[in-house]
Parts: C-alpha cells; sequence; structure tokens
C-alpha cells in the first residue's frame, strides 16, 4: 500500500465542462477517521470534487484510490456506494412520499440490494433496532411514520445524514449540511458529524464560517479547481493568498 | 456555426451585460417583438415572393393559338386537309386510314378543335381512328411550347406514339431546342422511334446514341432486341443489333447506378429538411422551455389548413391569374395561425405544467386529439394545395436524376428556418432575453425580464415555426387531419438523437435518420426501414444516452 | 400474500377486495343465468362479455401503474405486450379453427387468400393451445426485457423513455399491420370457433371466460399489491422520488425498472390473452400508438400510485367510450383528448384523489401516487 493510512487520495483530477476546468489538476488525500473541512468561493470546484470520487461526474484525467488502494475513477455510482462511500446531497434529497422509517430502511446497509432479495425481505430485529437508533440520533423518532415530504428543511437534511449513516460508509461525503438551519440546528449538526467521525472518515464542504471553525480540525482550500492551501483554521485564515480571493471578493468569513 | 454558441444556455459576460443594459432601460419584450418581429416576418415573406415574381411565362393558352392560326389556314376552300377531315367520317376503312395519314403529315395544331369537334359526334371506329391524329397533332404543337416541361413531355409522348413520322419533328425541334434535357428527350424519343423502324442501319446507330444517352427508357426494348438475337432462329443483322444492344445496357446500368446514388442522396436530404424544419420547432419548446410538445404536429397541421383556407378563397375570390398569389401570402397566415393556437394552448395549459415533462407530454396529446378530430369534422379526410406555378416540375441535372423543385424549396426552407432561429436566438435581444430566461428564472426576472411574456412568445414561436413546416408540407403532400401524425414519431427521435442541449444536434439527427431511413428504405421497405431506425436509435443512445450533443456541467442533469 | 404480512393495517382494503371480488365472480354471474330474460336484474350476455373485456383491459392497467405509478417510468408501447398476449393466443385459437374455416383448410382463412401454402415456422408451437397460453405470457416478457435491458442498462428514462416506447408502438403497428409478417394483416385474426373443444359462440363459454378474467384480475392485483408492499416495492417509489439517491444507497435503479417492465409486460400478455377469445378479434388496430396511449389515460383518470385507481380507471373510461361511441360517434376523441388535458392539469390523482378528498374533506392526498403508508416491520 503506498498510500499509507489514506482512505481517500485524488491525485491530478482534472474535469473539463467544453473547455471550462472545473477541476484542475486537483490533489486532495483524506486519512482514516479524519473530519476534514472543504471551503472556497463560489465555483471553486468543491461539488465537482465529490461528484468525481462518488462517481456522478468521470473526471478526463487524474486518478482517485480509495481505501485499499481501489481506483475510483471508471467505476459506476452504485458501486462506489457499495464501496463503502456515503454522499449527502447540497439540496436535502429524500424519499418524499415514503415514511422517515421506510427512508432509513431503504438505506440500511444490507448483504444485497438486488431486486429479489428487496422483493422477499424483511427486517430482522437488529436491523429494526439500528434504524430506530439512528432515529433517535437525528431526533425525528416523533415523525417516523410522516411522509419525508412533509417535513422541514433542516429535518430533512438531517433525515439524509442518517440516511447516509445508516449505510455504514467508510467514508462520507457532506455537502453543505448545515444550509438552511437555525444557529442551534447547526450547533447539533456540528456535534454529530463530530461524533461520527470517531468511526468514520468524513468530508464536508461548508461555507458557514463559524460551523466551520466548531468542527473542524484541518480545513482544504480550494479555488478554481486545485487546493491552494491546507492547515488549521487559523493557518488558512493567516494565509495571504487565501485572504486575498476569499476576502478580497467581498466574500466576508464573518 | 460552431457548436459551442449552439448550445441553449451559453452565455458570454458580455451577453449578460447587455442583457442588464437593456432590460434596465424598461425595454420589454414585446417591444423586442416589434422590433424584430416584422424584420424576420418580412425575410420569411420574401423568399416566396422571390419565387412568384421569377416564375416562368405563363403556359401558353394553347387554344388561343390554335385559333389564330386557324384564321390564316382556312382561307382556300376546300383544301386537301379539309377533304381529308371529312373523309375521317367516311364509311371506306381505306379512306379514313388515309385521310389519317394525311393529317397527321400536313396537319397542325389548329386542327385539334375540329377534330374534337368530330370525335364528339363520331361513332367508336372513327373515334379510334382520330385518337391518334389528335395526340400526335397536339404533341406537335406543344413541341414548340414556350415552356420547357411541355416541350419535354411532348417528346417523350411521341416516343409511346410509335409512329415514325414523329422522327422528323422530333429532330427538328432538337435542333432548335436550347435547354439540354429537353433536347436530351427528344433525340432518345426520336432515336427510340428510330430503333423500332425495322431499318437494320437505323436501328444500329440508334442503338448506339441510346447507349451514349444512357436512356433509362430504351431498356426493355434493348432487352428485347436481345431476347430476339438469342432466339435459335435469329438471323445475323438481330445478332449483330443483339450485341450492340447488351453493349448499350452496359452503359446505361453504370450510368443509372450512378444515377440512383445521388437520387437516393437528395431523398434523404430532401427527408431530412422535413424532419428538420418539424423538429425545429420541437427541439426549440423542449431545449428551452422543458416542455414536451405532442400537438406539434397538429399545430402544423392547422399551418396547412391555413394555407389550404387561402387557397380556397383566392379561387373564390379573385381572377384565376393571381391564384398563385396564394402560396405567399399564406405563409404569414399559416404562422399567425399557428402562432395563435399555440400562444392559447401556452396560456391555458402549459404554463400550469411547467417543469413537468411527463405531464406536458399528456395533456400536450389530449390537445393533439382534439385539433386533429376537429380538423377531421370539419374539413373531412382529404384536402390538398396546388403547388404554384413556380414549384411544380422539377429540374433535370442530369441523365437520370429528376430534382422536384417543391423539394428543393423545402430543403432551401429549412436552411433559412436553421438561420432564423440562430440569429433570433443568439443574435438578438429576444434571443438573450429567452436563453437567459432558460438559465435562471428567478434571476431574469430580478433583471426586469417579464418571465410570463418571454415564456409565452417563446411558445407561440415555436408553434408559428410548425404553422411554417404545415405551409411547406402542402407542397409536398395532401392536407388531412393525419398530417401531423405522419412525422411526429420520426421527429420526435429526431430531438432525442440529437439531444436536448444544441441546436446543431437537432440538424445532425435529422441529418442522419434522414438519410438513413432513404438509404435502408430500398433494401428493406419503408415499414422495415423505420424498425432499423428505432433500433438504430435505441443502440445509438446505448452509446451517447443524453444524445448526439448533450449540455455538461452541474445544471445538466438536474 | 399481502394479507398474512400486514394484518392490521389493510383490513379494510382486504374487505373491499373480498366485496368487489364477490360481486364481479358471483353476483354479475348468476344476475346473468337466473333472472328472466326481460327482467331489469338481468345481465345480458352482451353486457357481461363487455364488461369481461373491461377487467382484462384493468389487468392492462395495473401493469403500467406498476411502471408508472410507482416507479415514473411512462411506458407508451403498453399495447404492444397487450397485443403480443393477444397475438399469441390468437394464433393457437386460428389454428383451433380447422376444417370449419370458410375454405375449408387447415391453415387460418388469411392464409389461403395471401397464398401461403403452408404454415410458417413460428405458427408451429401454437398447435398447442398450452404453447399459446405460455407465449402470450412468456413473449411480452422476454420482449421487455431485451427492450428494456437495452433502454434501461444506457440510463434511458423520462420523456426519452417514453417517446422510444412510443416508436416501439409505432414499428409494432406497421409490423403487424404487413402481410408478410404472416398474422393476418391489417384484418388480424379473427373468426374463432372453439377453445378446448367449447364452442366461443356459447354463452356459456363467455361466462367462463369472464370469470376466469375476474380471478385472473384478482391475482394480478394480489400480486401487485405484493410486489408494492414489499421493500422493493418502496425502492421503487424512491426511484421516482429520487433516482439519485437511490444510486448513491447501493441499488441499481436500472435493475429494478427492468423488473417493474417486465412484470407489466406480463400483465399486458394476460390481459391480451384473455382479451382474444372474449372479443373473438384482434388486429393491429389494438396495439398502435393511441391504444397504447389510452392505457396511460385509463390509469392516469382512475388516479396512478394507486392499484385501484388504475381498475377504477380502466372499467370507467371504457364503459363512458362504449356509452358514448353509441350515442355521439364523432365526440369520443374530444372526450379522450379532453380528459387528458383535465385530468393532467386540474387532477392529478385521478378518481381515487377526488374520493378521498370527498371523505376526508380534507386536504387532497399527498401527491400523485401515495398509496396508504404501510409499514412493514414498524417500530
Amino acid at each position: 500500500m503506498d498510500t499509507e493510512g489514506l482512505i481517500l487520495n485524488c491525485e491530478n483530477v482534472v474535469v473539463d465542462y467544453d473547455g471550462f476546468k472545473a477541476l484542475n489538476n486537483c490533489s486532495f488525500s483524506v486519512n482514516y477517521n479524519e473530519l476534514r473541512v472543504v471551503i472556497g468561493p463560489n465555483g471553486a470546484g468543491k461539488t465537482t470534487l465529490l461528484d468525481c470520487i462518488c462517481g456522478k461526474t468521470l473526471p478526463s484525467s487524474g486518478k482517485i484510490t480509495f481505501g485499499n488502494n481501489i481506483e475510483l475513477i471508471g467505476k459506476n455510482a452504485e458501486h462506489i456506494a457499495k464501496l463503502g462511500v456515503g454522499r449527502k446531497f447540497q439540496a436535502p434529497s429524500v424519499y418524499g412520499n415514503l415514511t422517515v422509517w421506510q427512508n432509513l430502511d431503504l438505506s440500511l446497509k444490507r448483504m444485497s440490494k438486488g431486486v429479489f432479495p428487496t422483493l422477499l425481505g424483511k427486517s430482522t430485529p437488529e436491523e429494526r433496532e439500528r434504524i430506530n437508533e439512528t432515529m433517535d440520533t437525528i431526533g425525528l423518532t416523533p415523525d417516523a411514520h410522516s411522509r419525508a415530504g412533509s417535513l422541514s428543511h433542516g429535518q430533512k437534511q438531517w433525515l439524509e445524514i442518517g440516511m447516509v449513516i445508516l449505510q455504514d460508509p467508510a467514508l462520507l461525503l457532506v455537502d453543505e449540511p448545515v444550509a438552511g438551519m437555525s444557529d442551534k440546528e447547526t450547533e447539533q449538526t456540528g456535534r454529530l458529524l463530530s461524533s461520527l467521525a470517531e468511526k468514520h472518515a468524513i468530508v464536508v464542504i461548508e461555507h458557514d464560517m463559524e460551523f466551520v471553525r466548531q468542527i473542524a480540525r484541518i480545513v482544504t482550500v480550494l479555488a478554481e479547481g486545485t487546493v491552494i492551501c491546507e492547515g488549521t483554521v487559523e493557518h488558512v485564515q493567516a494565509d495571504e493568498h487565501v485572504r486575498e480571493i476569499y476576502l478580497g471578493r467581498a466574500k466576508v468569513a464573518h | 456555426m460552431d457548436s459551442q454558441s449552439l448550445r441553449w444556455g451559453y452565455f458570454s459576460r458580455m451577453g449578460i451585460r447587455r442583457l442588464y443594459g437593456q432590460c434596465k432601460g424598461g425595454d420589454s419584450v414585446t417591444k423586442g417583438f416589434m422590433k424584430r418581429g416584422p424584420c424576420a416576418l418580412a425575410i420569411a415573406l420574401l423568399i416566396p415572393l422571390f419565387f412568384v415574381l421569377n416564375v416562368a411565362p405563363k403556359p401558353v393558352n394553347a387554344e388561343g393559338e390554335a385559333s389564330n392560326l386557324a384564321a390564316v389556314s382556312s382561307a382556300p376552300a376546300l383544301s386537301p386537309i379539309e377533304q381529308a377531315l371529312a373523309d375521317l367520317s367516311s364509311e371506306n376503312a381505306e379512306t379514313r386510314s388515309a385521310a389519317v395519314a394525311l393529317l397527321i403529315e400536313k396537319g397542325d395544331a389548329s386542327l385539334i378543335p375540329k377534330l374534337d369537334e368530330i370525335r364528339a359526334t363520331a361513332d367508336r371506329l372513327v373515334r379510334q381512328a382520330i385518337k391518334p391524329v389528335v395526340d400526335l397533332l397536339k404533341n406537335r404543337a406543344n413541341l414548340t411550347s414556350e415552356l420547357p416541361d411541355y416541350r419535354r413531355s411532348a417528346a417523350s409522348d411521341l416516343a409511346s406514339t410509335g409512329r415514325r413520322e414523329a422522327i422528323v419533328w422530333l429532330q427538328a425541334a432538337a435542333a432548335k431546342e436550347e435547354v439540354w434535357w429537353v433536347r436530351y428527350t427528344m433525340e432518345e424519343s426520336a432515336n427510340l422511334l428510330e430503333i423500332r423502324s425495322g431499318d437494320f442501319a437505323a436501328q444500329q446507330i440508334a442503338i448506339k446514341k441510346l447507349g451514349e444517352l444512357r436512356s433509362q427508357n430504351s431498356v426493355s426494348i434493348l432487352k428485347e432486341l436481345i431476347e430476339a438475337g438469342k432466339a435459335a432462329e435469329a438471323t445475323e443483322e438481330q445478332k449483330t443489333l443483339m450485341s450492340a444492344a447488351s453493349g448499350a445496357i452496359l452503359e446505361i446500368d453504370a450510368w443509372s447506378t450512378k444515377a440512383t446514388i445521388i437520387e437516393t442522396i437528395f431523398r434523404g436530404i430532401s427527408l431530412s429538411s422535413i424532419l428538420l424544419i418539424m423538429s425545429l420547432g420541437l427541439a426549440v419548446v423542449f431545449g428551452l422551455m422543458g416542455v414536451i410538445n405532442m400537438a406539434h404536429g397538429e399545430l402544423m397541421m392547422i399551418g396547412a389548413y391555413a394555407t389550404f383556407i387561402t387557397q380556397q378563397a383566392f379561387i373564390a375570390l379573385l381572377p384565376p391569374e393571381h391564384f398563385d398569389w396564394y402560396f405567399p401570402v399564406s405563409l404569414p397566415l399559416a404562422f399567425l395561425a399557428s402562432f395563435g393556437v399555440g400562444w392559447v394552448l401556452e396560456a391555458t395549459i402549459i404554463r400550469f405544467l411547467y417543469g413537468r415533462l411527463l405531464e406536458t407530454l399528456l395533456a400536450t396529446w389530449g390537445v393533439s386529439l382534439i385539433l386533429m378530430q376537429a380538423a377531421r369534422v370539419y374539413f373531412g379526410d382529404l384536402t390538398a394545395v396546388i403547388a404554384p406555378q413556380a414549384l411544380r416540375g422539377g429540374a433535370q441535372v442530369m441523365v437520370g436524376v429528376y430534382l422536384p423543385y417543391n423539394r428543393i424549396f423545402i430543403i432551401l426552407l429549412s436552411i433559412v428556418c436553421v438561420v432564423g432561429i440562430y440569429y433570433l436566438l443568439f443574435n438578438s435581444n429576444l434571443g438573450l432575453r429567452v436563453r437567459a430566461v432558460t438559465q435562471n428564472r428567478n434571476m431574469s426576472a430580478c433583471l426586469g425580464i417579464p418571465t410570463r411574456k418571454v415564456d409565452s412568445y417563446t411558445f407561440a414561436f415555436a408553434s408559428g415555426l410548425a404553422g411554417i413546416a404545415g405551409w411547406a408540407l402542402t407542397m409536398v403532400g395532401n392536407v388531412d387531419p393525419g398530417l401531423g401524425q405522419n412525422y411526429i414519431v420520426d421527429s420526435f427521435m429526431v430531438v432525442v438523437t440529437g439531444g436536448v442541449g444544441k441546436l446543431a444536434g437537432t440538424i445532425w439527427a435529422s441529418l442522419g435518420i434522414g438519410g438513413l431511413n432513404k438509404v435502408i428504405e430500398p433494401f428493406s421497405g419503408a415499414v422495415y426501414g423505420k424498425v432499423f431506425i428505432l433500433i438504430g436509435v435505441i443502440l445509438f443512445l446505448q452509446w451517447r444516452p443524453s444524445g448526439l450533443f448533450a449540455a455538461k456541467g452541474r445544471s445538466a442533469d438536474a | 400474500m399481502p394479507e398474512q404480512m400486514q394484518p392490521q393495517q389493510n383490513s379494510r382494503e382486504t374487505l373491499s377486495f373480498y366485496l368487489v371480488g364477490a360481486i364481479l365472480l358471483i353476483v354479475l354471474p348468476l344476475l346473468n343465468v337466473l333472472p328472466a330474460e326481460e327482467s331489469w336484474l338481468r345481465v345480458s350476455d352482451f353486457r357481461l362479455n363487455q364488461f369481461g373485456k373491461f377487467l382484462c383491459f384493468a389487468i392492462l392497467a395495473l401493469g403500467l401503474d406498476l411502471t408508472w405509478g410507482y416507479c415514473g417510468v411512462l411506458s407508451m408501447g403498453q399495447g404492444v405486450f397487450f397485443g403480443f398476449g393477444a397475438y399469441c393466443m390468437g394464433m393457437s385459437l386460428a389454428l383451433g379453427i380447422g376444417k370449419e374455416s370458410v375454405y375449408g383448410s387447415d391453415l387460418p382463412d388469411f392464409m389461403v387468400w395471401t397464398q401461403v401454402k403452408e404454415l410458417p415456422l413460428f405458427w408451429y408451437p401454437f398447435k398447442s393451445f398450452a404453447a399459446g397460453i405460455l407465449g402470450a405470457i412468456l413473449v411480452p416478457m422476454i420482449f421487455a426485457a431485451i427492450f428494456g435491458f437495452l433502454a434501461f442498462r444506457s440510463r434511458i428514462k423520462g420523456v426519452y423513455f417514453a417517446i422510444i416506447t412510443q416508436a416501439l408502438a409505432f414499428a409494432a403497428w406497421l409490423v403487424f399491420n404487413r402481410n408478410e409478417t404472416r398474422l393476418g394483416g391489417t384484418n388480424g385474426l379473427t373468426d374463432f370457433k372453439q377453445l378446448l373443444g367449447y364452442r366461443l359462440s356459447e354463452p356459456s363459454t363467455q361466462l367462463g371466460l369472464y370469470m376466469l378474467t375476474v380471478v385472473a384480475l384478482g391475482a394480478g392485483y394480489l400480486l401487485c399489491r405484493w410486489i408494492v408492499a414489499s421493500r422493493a416495492g418502496k425502492v421503487l417509489v424512491a426511484i421516482r422520488d429520487s433516482e439519485s439517491r437511490v444510486t448513491f444507497t447501493g441499488y441499481t435503479p436500472w435493475i429494478y425498472k427492468l423488473f417493474v417492465f417486465v412484470v407489466a409486460a406480463g400483465l399486458a400478455g394476460l390481459s391480451g390473452m384473455l382479451y382474444a377469445p372474449q372479443v373473438g378479434i384482434i388486429t393491429p388496430a389494438q396495439i398502435g400508438v393511441l391504444p397504447s396511449l389510452e392505457v396511460v389515460i385509463w390509469v392516469a383518470v382512475g388516479g396512478r400510485g394507486t392499484l385501484i385507481g388504475a381498475i377504477l380507471g380502466a372499467v370507467v373510461v371504457n364503459f363512458a367510450r362504449s356509452v358514448l361511441t353509441n350515442y355521439f360517434p364523432e365526440a369520443w376523441p374530444f372526450i379522450l383528448g379532453g380528459l387528458f388535458v383535465v385530468v393532467v392539469t386540474m387532477f392529478p390523482d385521478g378518481l381515487i384523489g377526488i374520493i378521498r378528498k370527498l371523505f376526508s374533506g380534507g386536504p387532497p392526498v399527498a401527491s400523485a401516487a401515495m398509496p396508504k403508508p404501510q409499514t412493514q416491520g414498524g417500530r
């Protein structure tokens, strides 16, 4: 294993949209059980980076290896999901016409997700226990049988996080988890992510610097498709280049 | 046109700035339309006008000409011709045939009215005797008609009469003829008559000449000669003719393969342009507004009926010499009729369904059923539009390749439409706004673009395009309630294959599907051709699931 | 069977299932047989036969509801699978005519007058009636599997899929119309005489077929309900709601779509199989673009995403059609078109949605297509 201790390693990833390079030689790596925050101005390529990792977008060149040196580029999304990469989208993506319980039940990690096992399968007591636990964690127990479509925005975000947790991924990709949440909800989300980081590696994209400061250990700054700086929050904030692209553009962090 | 700029959503920074500047000034879309609309309309109007103003001279009034001649020739009393005319009604068969021979040799078109008169009252035998005389004389007169098409068809008709007298006429006419393909037909006909003459030397020359002419029409008689030469009792002469004929056939076959290829290509392009002209409107509403308009075919039908009604009005209200004007006049009417129906459709149904593709598909299907049935109830099943003079006939570009003008016209029209849409969408303020609304509705509204109006005008405009397509389609087929249905499946295949992202996709896909259709057709027939196209499209989508030109980027699969 | 899976949840639905089943299977046939000829209670042979046809269509609608209502995959080519089923059955029936045909030949009439001397090879299996039945269900399923595999695997979805299936319907219609496909051309297959020795002209045979249709519809309904209630059924709804989320959860959406598409094709085949002997004729006119679209409107009118809605829609629309075409033959296309527009724009939940609204008095049902929440497993 040449990527000792790394769960994810991206090398020189390039994504080209008709001449516009959304990612330009981006290199980026994450350790096991690390919580990494990625920040950057709009259009820096943050979401595209996650899209490449989880198989939604196919980079035109580069390497992305996961865990035990498994190349992810070229694999399809469901394969990558089965390998243990979970993804939470920027806009909450839950099944609006299913109940919270059903949403979670479908997401639970299972031996097989083929048609016939799913058609015939029933939940075991242990599985139900796990779902109930998660439902407690995300605070949706009272809404277990409501339609997910009727939840508030923040609750949907949590439900989606819960769904990703139940997949039990080795690596969690989380895109703007606290957008549209109140301060209190934001703080709770921060605590949830921090506690998850004890068992999983997590990559979080976030704009809210308050939140970043709360959860981040190491921050990666992305701009124009490449990593321009990496380090602690203080280190990053002190960096001249970062200040220039961030503050210079009047996107004041706080 | 580079594909980059053909992308619906494509914007340059300049464009956005322009957009902002324009809209800040309180300029509204309607004003944009006022400025651009008439301009585009005028251009569109000019094209057919051009056609009509350039029409060939009106068909010669054969009867007028004839009566002049008659006035001159009827002066002397009981000329041989008049005698022969009288003899036609004779009881004696010999007298009759002598009269016929004389009339053919000496007569001219001026006799036709008289002959017709005799024919009207005569018994069957006499009528049979007169018929070839009339045909020959008519055709002979037409050999000198002012219209090349008349001269040409007269020449080919003469070949089928089999009368040797015509050879001289044809040769004389050919010597004076200026239009090459009319001259060609005359020479061909003369030689075809010669080949049946039974005169060995003349036959030999004719065979050689027909081979040089690559005459398709001579193939059957050449084959007859070959058969005759193969027969056991064949004479030396027949054998010589056989070898000459087989040589000529080889030449003709080699040429006709070439001609078939060229014609297939032309037919492919012609079908492609029909598909293109139909798909453009579909692609615009699909690509820009996210609406699948299943009633597009019926909007076309409305355009076609508008043309039909205009034609009927011209017939009823105006003198016949202005008839051809109905065609250019009906263009704006067809456009406006479809535009209006499209506008109403958008205002009453479509606007509740934005963003719900499948629902738009179903609702517009319903509309299409209603419109189709309405047309069926009101107009009945079959009505046709008569093409204006300029679009009748065709151009013989080379031996065996005949390109009808109406097809050429549609090909040109489709090019004009593509250029027009390209200009409107990518080069006008109006198009800029339309694309702005497509990309970001809320932002556009903030910039002061009246998004509702943009929606309804875009849809109505695409409907108007359908009307133009229907207007053009009256030239190649009947106007019937099923007009739209005939092509709708194909044109949706074009849109799917082309991809939603770009105009260029629609162009290429219609070329591909239209061309393929015509290439496959000769081998498998039209029905299996369609099946193969479907299989082809499915297999193609395996390779490119979102069509030829898919929009890339983050918003692509939103 | 679902009853055992959710005993408490669906007691009302189960009750109505048995109730409707009893009416269709026992009461109507009794009313056909018992009352005197002129009694107003009597259900005439004609009506019963007609009803049997509607119930065939209901089976067809069930299949489409499964793919469109639940999984969001709109197929505008269901008529093709229906046609395959009907033609397979029709071929068996046509060979069953034997020497009774107009020309007294062993070959079906149309072959005689299109100068076909020998039975085409693909007709041979249908000499056996069992093959007719098996073929009627398997042929559409196999065809759907191949077509669906190609379409879904390459991620053709939404309107793209709808348009491709419409082209399929169009192409199939063209091909079935041809004489050289040896399926009777435009006139189709007709003039069936007997089925396993029972005369098709006998009212008792038709009654039997009617009852068979009711049983088949019941079985089809239970099958669909079982699928919908299972976790796989939830995956179907999930695919409709957010396909990408399903993908990132480790399911392979296209396989699920293929599965329901094939099941729906099987149901369509079953429906066609029962249709052919009851109506007595099958022509290409039943499988073109418009018939395929009518299936869509049945489901939309009834209420997509509810199995009951699909059945209700098929029966109601077809009943209305048979009544209206009698009185105003030219008006039907207007009404059909109007139904498309009105249902899509104003009543996305169809009749079931309206009924629920009336009975609950509250806000409309959740959205197009949510069946009653069924907590499988629960807490």
